[in-house]
Order: structure tokens, then sequence, then C-alpha cells
């Protein structure tokens, strides 16, 4: 196992890189441009010259190895200048900077990430919760009232997209409830409320409540389906109805053998799943203004800052293959017949 | 802010403006929104609407457009003219004077040295100056004392106000951004989120593409304002949801742009909590016609004036075309109280409005028909119209926005009722205004034989927008598809008003100018306009002070706002 | 329903017909039928497709046709489910629109799962494959859809527009980006799947009497992985009817003129507290669509599954 995960941790590096270049050209192909939202009064030429400013014009590879070199040597110097306040060199590099904001965007990245893993984190933790006890139930009283109402609210639950349950909740808790009701939830994220007491607490948690709920509905309908699957899977296998016949308690036999077994798959789409949480949730986190890392994902595609998408879907990329990684090592380690090596 | 100043301040207010019933910060808090994120503060680095609407409220031009489009002195005593002897009897130059005793907000003065260091910083080649149009022809800036500043022009330029009248062009501050220039313009990343100003507010915390914190600037030059101690721009979501969040959840104070469904909007106004404002700017929805061939046959030589359109190029059918559209339904559908019927592609400021084509202001189908008939296009089995092989079949493009895709269903529905056949492409905006060479889709290539948008120009003086539509204009793959003359339009007699407009001082002469310009185009039907668009703001019941300006940024007056 | 499976009359029943020879799927089918759910499922959904491949021909009002007197109507004679912004017919709009969506949905949710099967099939079972398969899928989990998608429209549209007219052209382009960028889920949660059957009793059994690896894996392995697959594909429906939707509204699906439920579902959504009706009969459709599905995809789950058949 160990030999195993080793020898993956080494081949991510080629992978990576790999990765790295196919984004690089995808966005240099796409056909939007960094100068596409500016209003019509500036002249075209003016915008060529923005465009040479911003170094568009050199060639693809050219970009890309600079990249490369700032990414990987220039920010982690970069990162342990800040952390032990040295300076190395003559501490003057350029560092990746946003083609809209120019500024790091590594500085960007991180002044977004509180927002994206209190809400889309959060969202992702109450799924979890909610989805494993109702595909466990589900599944063992199949087609019981349980189970179909279930399989009913999940399925509304996935098939009903956020743009629209977003909205739903706003009109319903910040239009239609006074807004001195207790049931009143603002609609707009505040990103700059600062955590020191329990009011400020309290506020924290009541603008939450609705973009979590939205989110944690979406996601627990997906592993809550998948719950069910397995466990029906599971609980007509041959060893279930010898654990039954050692005389064994139901509850050990559901909870212990089934359970665990189940789980085996599930803990693959959760570990997958999780890459996704740090990506943001590009359609909620609009809906309420949250503002977090898929917010501005989606302003850098839409005005093609290479430099923010790059460096955005390459740190996902990074999560993505390691997150594989621990869901095949976990798999390894919960069901001892996989053997890798 | 420290009590010192707010006594200070107060002191001041009594001493200096004993009418003013309100002092600085005693309305506490308010709330803008733009569903646009602004991601910088600094209006040369990034001409976006949103990011220079958030620098007015910290760095100031010399002069501004008032909300009727007239100019008003900020950082100086009078607007320089001719008569006044501050602009040159030849036109070219002009001098403004500073007011005396201006403070940045950090307490150091302001001097001409700002203003010659600002000119200097745009007009750096190295450094990818957005507002660089606005300098065109200037060949010096200098400061005659430390309140005195000319700009010399290469030429006589009768519209000598292009820099530092607008938000567009503020003054910054000499020592903040001295290390500035040029190509490391983008690495200040510190001046450009929270530039030293002169306006009534200052950043306190600027978060990009997200929330700007602000609060009164010490030292302001009216002591008794900004109103509001402390403000914070919240951008993101979109134009209904920041409509809803001053109409309907009453939790902001402002909100801006907001193109929404007219029937949606007045709903959320009629839940009593804020008024909608709209304004009228030059701004004009239009259908570009393409008189060249977009046959993909044709290769690099597709849309190019080398090949005259199979159909588009009988004026008859662009005739018929604008004929066939009913305006007034498409202000009701898409715009509402923010849209005005127009036949002119100039309809504003109103010395320039021309008259001559108010016949299009009433749909004619019948008429349009008739015209098609007349001119051969006989109405096939299919119905559509055809004429020796050449069906009315064309491709009509715009970007994509729910008021458009309207728009193109609606006047697919009334070409229809002509025989023309049409099928509609929506494109991504970023796409579609991005001019990206690669790109088949870019509103400069116009691969489809009609595309609909928007446009409007800086400012109060039509000469720079009107010269787009000459010969030398034409966007082909000559000139890397740069150009604005998207129609292809190519008439010696309106190059021949162009220049004689660019020699013109005389304002009415230049109204009329701009007037048959103007009309010769609509005349050619080369463009046909639909709406004469408005800016539309909502604002909370409880916001006072509110004036809604098309030509300049929509907080231009933030200073004077207050709470009821 | 689950004493439906375990009645003795049924038992019966089963096996005095069984002397008969039948084919495996004949079992599957008569198992099927059993499962009221599915049975349930299934009449709706065809319900549903005969509605939109008939529909239009009843209801012959054309859905892009605007009636600029009759806008934001609610139901009337004239117009059953109300009218829109521009006065076009929610009910035509609907059923146009069911065509687009059912058709984008099922198409592009088979080509995800054809896919993702394979890749995960091929990947569990051969461990040569599955280093590089595996980084494969990494590498799509990875690409920033939007940019691919502006990059695959750009170079392919006007091709497929020109060989294959307008709108099969873009419905083929839009099936084919849906499912070449929602297949990685499946293929990893298949692949995990197969790693662990591998590993069981009746596959060593099966290989040591010389079974070939496509036997094995058609007899074998797909079956016993039939459970996640089901899941993905009533997921992946509903998946491609919302994708599409985003897709048109960022100018990359079909036309403006082409409704289709996501989008009247997105249109809508801001009219919502002016006539929710226009919000409610998009949001039904594709539930109930996705609802038919899911139960269609448990009964089938079931009748593949032979420990339950036999029971």
């Amino acid at each position: 196992m160990f030999n195993y995960t080793l020898r993956r941790l080494l081949f991510t590096i080629p992978t990576l890189l790999f990765i790295s270049l196919v984004i690089f050209l995808l966005l240099d192909l796409a056909p939007n441009d960094p100068t596409g939202n500016l209003p019509l009064t500036i002249p075209p030429e003016v915008r060529a010259m923005i465009r040479t400013n911003l170094g568009l014009d050199q060639p693809v590879w050219w970009r890309y190895i600079l990249w490369l070199r700032q990414f990987f040597v220039y920010e982690p110097l970069n990162l342990i200048e800040q952390m032990f306040h040295i300076t190395i060199g003559d501490g003057h590099r350029l560092r990746i900077l946003s083609y809209a904001t120019r500024s790091p965007v590594v500085d960007l990245i991180v002044e977004r990430m509180p927002q994206t893993l209190w809400v889309v984190g959060m969202s992702y933790v109450v799924g979890i919760m909610i989805a494993l006890p109702i595909g466990v139930i589900s599944a063992y009283k199949q087609y019981s009232w349980f189970d179909q109402t279930g399989t009913f609210v999940s399925m509304i639950g996935f098939s009903v997209p956020t743009f629209f349950t977003g909205v739903l909740l706003i009109v319903i808790f910040s239009v239609m409830v006074p807004s001195d009701s207790f049931f009143w939830f603002p609609s707009i994220y505040d990103t700059t409320l600062k955590v020191t007491d329990l009011a400020s607490f309290g506020k924290q948690v009541r603008q939450m409540v609705m973009p979590v709920f939205v989110l944690a509905l979406y996601n627990a309908a997906q592993i809550s389906r998948f719950m069910r699957a397995s466990m029906l899977d599971n609980l007509n296998q041959d060893y279930v109805r010898t654990a039954r016949a050692k005389g064994l308690s139901e509850q050990v036999v559901v909870l212990v053998h089934v359970l665990r077994n189940s789980l085996i798959p599930v803990v693959t789409v959760i570990a997958l799943g999780i890459p996704q949480v740090f990506g943001g949730a590009i359609i909620t986190e609009q809906v309420f203004k949250v503002n977090g890392l898929g917010q501005l994902l989606i302003i850098g595609i839409q005005g093609a800052d290479i430099p923010l998408v790059q460096t955005l879907t390459f740190i996902f990329a990074v999560l993505i293959v390691l997150f594989n990684l621990v869901a095949d090592v976990l798999y390894g380690i919960l069901d001892p017949r996989i053997l890798y090596d | 802010m420290t009590l010192k100043s707010i006594l200070l301040g107060a002191a001041a207010a009594v001493a200096l403006a004993p009418m003013a019933q309100a002092g600085r910060g005693d309305s506490g808090h308010a709330n803008i929104i733009y569903w646009q994120a602004a991601s910088i503060m600094n209006p040369y680095l990034s001409g976006g609407t949103k990011d220079i609407d958030a620098s007015s409220m910290v760095i100031e031009p010399l002069a501004h457009y008032d909300e009727n489009g007239a100019m008003v002195p900020t950082l100086v005593t009078e607007i320089p003219t001719v008569a006044n002897g501050g602009v040159s009897a030849d036109l070219t130059s002009i001098t403004w004077k500073l007011k005396p005793g201006l403070k940045w907000s950090d307490g150091s003065a302001v001097t001409a040295n700002d203003v010659v260091f600002t000119a200097n910083y745009c007009m750096d080649p190295s450094g990818g100056c957005q507002q660089l149009a606005k300098f065109a022809d200037v060949t010096n800036v200098e400061a005659l004392d430390d309140l005195t500043v000319k700009i010399s022009y290469g030429k006589p330029k009768p519209f000598p106000y292009g820099p530092f009248v607008g938000s567009t062009t503020p003054v910054i501050q000499a020592k903040q951004f001295a290390d500035c220039m040029g190509t490391k313009a983008p690495t200040c990343t510190d001046a450009n989120f929270k530039p030293i100003g002169t306006g009534p507010f200052e950043v306190t915390e600027f978060r990009a593409n997200d929330t700007i914190s602000l609060k009164a600037n010490p030292n302001y030059r009216d002591p008794a304002k900004p109103a509001f101690a402390t403000l914070t721009f919240k951008g993101g979501g979109d134009a209904a949801a920041a409509a809803r969040s001053v109409l309907e959840t009453g939790e902001f104070d402002y909100a801006w742009n907001l193109q929404i469904a007219p029937e949606i909007l007045a709903q959320m106004e009629s839940k009593g909590k804020g008024k909608i404002v709209a304004g009228f700017g030059p701004l004009v929805e239009r259908i570009m016609v393409n008189l060249t061939d977009p046959n993909p046959k044709w290769g690099d030589e597709r849309s190019t004036v080398k090949h005259p359109h199979p159909f588009l190029s009988d004026i008859n059918v662009r005739k018929a075309l604008s004929m066939a559209i009913d305006r007034k339904t498409l202000v009701e559908v898409g715009y509402g109280k923010a849209g005005q019927v127009t036949c002119n592609v100039l309809p504003s400021p109103a010395i320039y409005n021309s008259t001559a084509n108010d016949g299009c202001k009433v749909q004619d189908i019948a008429g349009a028909n008739a015209l098609l008939e007349k001119a051969g296009w006989k109405l096939g089995s299919d119905g559509v119209r055809a004429k020796d092989g050449v069906r009315l079949s064309l491709v009509y493009q715009t970007s994509t926005n729910a008021v458009r895709q309207d728009f193109q269903a609606i006047i697919k529905d009334w070409w229809r009722q002509i025989g023309v056949a049409t099928e509609l492409k929506n494109i991504d905006a970023a796409v579609f205004f991005g001019g990206d060479q690669s790109s088949p889709d870019t509103f400069q290539k116009l691969f489809a034989d009609v595309e609909m948008y928007a446009n409007n120009f800086d400012g109060t003086d039509p000469e720079a927008y009107m010269g787009s539509w000459k010969c030398s204009q034409i966007p082909s793959p000559s000139n890397a598809w740069l150009g604005a003359n998207m129609p292809r339009y190519c008439n010696a007699d309106y190059d021949k008003l162009v220049a004689e407009m660019s020699g013109t001082a005389d304002l009415n002469k230049r109204a009329d100018l701009a007037k048959a310009m103007n009309d010769m185009l609509m005349q050619d039907y080369a463009i046909i306009p639909l709406v004469w668009r408005g800016n539309v703001a909502a604002r909370a019941n409880s916001l006072a002070g509110v004036k809604l300006n098309v030509w300049d940024s929509d907080l231009w007056n933030v200073a004077d706002w207050s709470r009821k | 329903m689950t004493d439906l499976n375990t009645n003795p009359i049924g038992e019966i029943e089963r096996i005095t017909v069984s002397e008969n020879p039948r084919s495996q799927w004949w079992d599957v089918w008569a198992q099927f039928k059993t499962h009221k759910g599915a049975v349930l499922g299934m009449t709706f959904f065809v319900l549903i497709i005969l509605l939109v491949l008939i529909g239009p021909y009843i209801w012959t009002l054309a859905p892009d046709r605007p009636d600029l007197l009759a806008r934001n109507k609610g139901p009337s004679m004239g117009h059953p489910l109300g009218t829109d912004q521009l006065g076009r017919d929610s009910l035509a709009q609907m059923l146009a629109g069911g065509r687009i969506s059912l058709a984008v949905g099922v198409v592009a949710m088979t080509l995800s799962l054809v896919v993702g099967s394979l890749v995960g099939v091929l990947a569990g079972y051969f461990k040569r494959l599955d280093g590089m398969l595996m980084r494969f899928t990494d590498l799509f989990l990875a690409l920033p859809l939007l940019p691919l998608l502006l990059v695959i429209i750009m170079l392919f549209r006007d091709t497929l527009r020109a060989a294959f007219g307008l709108e099969a052209g873009i419905f083929i382009l839009i099936v084919f980006v849906i499912g070449i960028t929602s297949w990685m889920q499946t293929a990893r949660i298949v692949r995990g799947d197969v790693l662990a059957l591998k590993e069981q009793e009746f596959v060593l059994a099966a290989r040591s009497i010389g079974t070939p690896p496509w036997r094995m894996i058609m007899r074998h392995i797909l079956p016993n992985v039939m459970s996640p697959i089901m899941v993905s594909a009533t997921l992946g429906i509903a998946n491609a009817i919302i994708t599409e939707s985003a897709l048109s509204f960022l100018g990359l699906g079909f036309p403006s003129d082409f409704p289709t439920w996501g989008r009247l579902l997105f249109d809508s959504t801001n009219f919502m507290t002016l006539s929710p009706e226009r919000v409610i009969w998009p949001g039904l459709a594709i539930s109930l669509t996705v609802l038919s599905v899911n139960y269609m995809g448990d009964g089938l789950r079931d009748a593949l599954d032979p420990r339950i058949r036999g029971r």
C-alpha cells in the first residue's frame, strides 16, 4: 500500500504538468478576450495596446513557461518570505497578476477562501450528514413510505436547479417575510463581516442559512441515492445471510457489516466531491452574492483573465488528483480484498 | 473619523455654509450594490463602467458633467472657454486653474504637478492606459504654477475637454503613483486598490470583485459633506437580484444599471420600498446592416468590401426591414420607462437630435411588403421572398442578454410577415465584444447579415463617434478587424462631412454637421436604430440627493447623498 | 412491494412458465413488470414522450410566435398554460421544449454512461490500463468547463451546422459536449466497484474455467455494477437537461427561438412573483421525468440482479 501511494504520488507530477499545459492551451485557444467587457467607447487601437501591455502578443509557449516559473518558483518563494518575514534575493519577483484587478492572483484566492469554505464546505458536510442516514434507512426499508418520500424529495432536490431554488428561497424568506421577523434571512452575503462575538456569530449563521440549505439539498440528493443503491447491493449478499444466521443482532448486521461495505463506493463519491467544494458553487454564490472562489472563477472566465483562470483551475486540478489518490487509498484500507500492488 | 475632525468639520460647516443643515457623517451608513463587482479603483487600468463609478467616489477629475450634460467645475475655479481666455484663440491649448487650498485625503496639498503627473502616467506608451483616447492629440501638459495647468494640442481642437473632464480621467496623486509609471503600473496593487484622492470618500478595505468599504474623507473640501460616514459598495449577482435588494428586501440603498423586464421592475417598485430613476444619454440599441457578403465561400474575403451583399446591398430591402419594426412595442417589451422610440443613431444631446427621419416611428408592414414587391422581390411558396434565385434569408446575431433575445424573437416575427426568413444567433458578450482574432463570432467580423447591440460615446461631443462610419474605419483583415464601421458603410460625401466637423468650432454649425451625418446614415439604412436607451437605477425611499447622470458616473454627486 | 417479490404465487407462476426455454431478457422483463414503481415510471415516461411527439400536431400554435396583445397572461381557453412575456404560448413551448430536452437528456446521458462505464470497467478490470485511463479521467475532471465549451463551439459549430443543418448540427454538438464532460464520475465509481468485484470468488471461479475477458465483463462484471450505473443514469438525465439550459443561457446552446425545459425554467425564474404558473410547468416536467427515470432505473436494477430475481 505504501509503495503504491508513493508510486502514485510520483506519477502525479507529470500528470499535473500535462494537465496544466492542456489548460493553458485551452484558455489561449478560447475566443473570449480580456478587453471584451470594456465599454465600446474605448477605441480598437487602445484595445490592441492593452492586449500588448498584458503580454498577449508573446508566443504561447513563452507565456506558459513564464507562468510555470511564477507558479512553481516565485509564488512559493514569496509565501516563504511572508511566513518568515525574510527577503530572499532582491525580493522583487513578478508574481502572477490577474488581468482585471492587476493584483496577485494568489492573494485574491486567499481572500475568498473563508466564504467558500464556510458556505460550500458547510453545505457539503450538512449534505453528507443528511444523506447517509437517509440512504441507509431508505435501503433497509426499501419501498416503505420513508423510502418513497426520500426518493421523491431527493429527486426534486436534484432536478430543480439551484438558480431556481435560490431565488425561490429569497422571494419567500427575504421578500415575503417581514424584515423584523425571526424567519427573515438576508439575501446578500456580507463577506466583510467579522465574527468577534455572539451577535456577529448569529449574523454569520443567518446569512449562511439559505445558501447552505440550497446546496446541501442538492448534495444530499446525490449522495443519498448512491448510499441507498450501495446498501441495497450489500443487503442481498451472502455474508449478510451468514451474519444473520450466526445470530448477530440486526443492528450489528446492518450498521457494522453492511454499512461498512456499502460505504466503500460512497466514500469515492464523497472524496471526489471535495475538490468541488474548493471550486465553489458558481450559481449559488452568484444568487446569494457570496463572492467566493466560484464567482472568482466565473468572473475570470468571462473576462478572459488567463492568469487567474489558469492558476485557479490548476489548483483545482491538484486537489482533484490528490483526492482521487486519497479515494483510492481509502478504498484499499476499507476493502482489504483490493490489492493494488 | 476622529472626534477632532468631526468637531473641526462641524465648526467649518458653521463658518462656511451657514445654510447647511446636515453635517459630515450625520447620515451614518449607506449600501450601494453594483451587480458587476468593481475590480480596481484606477480607471486608467480598467475602463469598465463599474470600476470608473467606484473610483469616482474617491478620485475626481478637474470638471464633471452634471445630470444635464453641462460641464461643472470640480477641482477648478471655472470651465475654461475661448471667451474667458482659458482656451487659446487658435484652439490649440487649454489652461485650467485649480481651486486654492485643495487637499488629498492624506492631508497633503493638491498641486498642478499632480495633474501633469496624471497626464504623463496615462500617456506613457508602455503603461497600457485604457483612457488613452481621451488624451488624443495632446502634445504637452505643463504646470505654469502650483495651481495652473496648460494642456497643448498638436492641432486645433474645437472640443478641448478630453482629458480631466468626467470620471474616466480623474487626477491621481503624484506621490502615491510615482513608482507606478509605464510597465510598473500593474504592480502597484496597493495604490490601484486604495488610491489617495480628493473625493468625498476614501477606501478602508478593498476586496477585488467583491466589496469595497469606504469612509468619509476627513480632508474633503466641503466640510459639511459627505453626509454618510461610511459606505459599502457591494458587487456580484445579477440585475434582478440587485433591484430586489433595494426595492423588495430593502437591504441596499442604491442599485445600478437595472436592465430587466419592465413589468418585473414595475412590480418590484410597487412594494413601495424604493423608487426607480431613469436618465437618457446617447445610448442607442441598433441593428447594423452588413453591406458586404458574409458567405463563408469567400474565405478570407468574407464580410469585406470586395463582395457586396447579395440582397442587403439593395436599399429597398434595408428600408423594408426598418419599416417592418414597431419601435413602440420594442420599448414597451424591453425597456419600459428606460427606453424611448428613436429614428436616429444620435438622439442626444438634444441639440444634435434630427427630426428628419421620424417616419420610422410608425410600423408599416403593408408598405414594406409593397416596397419589396415593387423592387422585384417576389413571395415564394415557402413564404420567403426571392429574386433571381436569391432568397431573403438572413442570420441575425447579437450578444446574450434576455432583452436582446426577446427583441430577436419579436423582430424575427415581423420580418416573417414581410417575407424575410431569419435565423437567430446569440453569442456570449465576452466573445462578441471581445475582438479575439481567432474567433469568428466578434461584432467586428460580422460574419452574419445583421447584428444588434447598443453603443454610445463618452461626454457630450459626438465628433469621434460620428467619425466611426468613415470608409477608413471599416474592419477588415488588413487592419486586424479593428475599426467601428460595422455596416462597412463607405460614402465620400460622409467622409467630407467628418473632415469638415473636425475643423469647425462653432457649436451650432457642429450640430448641423452631426445631424447631416446622422440623416445620411439613416436614409441609407446602413444602421437601423431601435430604441433610445436610458440608464435605470433604483434608490431606497430613505436615500435623498440621487441625481442620475448619464454623462458621467452614477455616483458623481455621492457627496450630496444623505438619509432622509 | 417487497412482499410482491416473495409472493409464493408469483414463484409458482414462474416455475410453471420456466418449462419453456426463455432468454435471460425475458426473465428480466418478467421481474421488471412486478415492480410497481418501475411500471408506473415507465408508463409515465412513455406518456411524456408521446405527448411531446404527438402534442405539437394537436396543439398547433407555433411556440416562437409572439402575440404582443397577450403578454404575461394566466391560463385561459386560448392558452391553457398561459403566455410568456412576449405572448408566446406556454403549452406550445412546453411541448416543443420537451422534444429537445428529452432528446438531449436521454442521448447525452446514454453517451456519458457508455463512455463512463467503458472507461470504468476497462480501468478496473485491466490493471495495465488503470493508471493511464484514470489520469485521463483526472484531466477531464480538471478542465475548466466553460472555456472548453467556448473552444469546442468555436471550432465545430459552423462545420457541424454546414454538415447537418442548423438544428441537427447544434443537437449533435450539445449532446457531445454534455456527454464528454459528465462521464468522469460514473467512470470513477464503476472502476471502484469493478476493483472490488474482481477479487470475489465467483469471478475467480469464472476465470479459472477460462472465460475470456469480454465474456467476463459482459456476463459477470457489468450486471454487478448495474446499481451505480443506474443511479448515474437517473442523475445524468437531470444533469443533461439542466446543463443544456445553462448552455443556452450562455449563448452556447440552441438559438434563443428554440425553447427547452431548462431554458423555460431559467427564463421564468425572474417572473416567479409575477406569474408563478410559468415557473411550475417546466420545473414539474423536469422533476417528473427524472422521477420516472429513477423508478425505471430501480426496477431495472432489481430485475437485473439475479439474486432478487430468483427469490
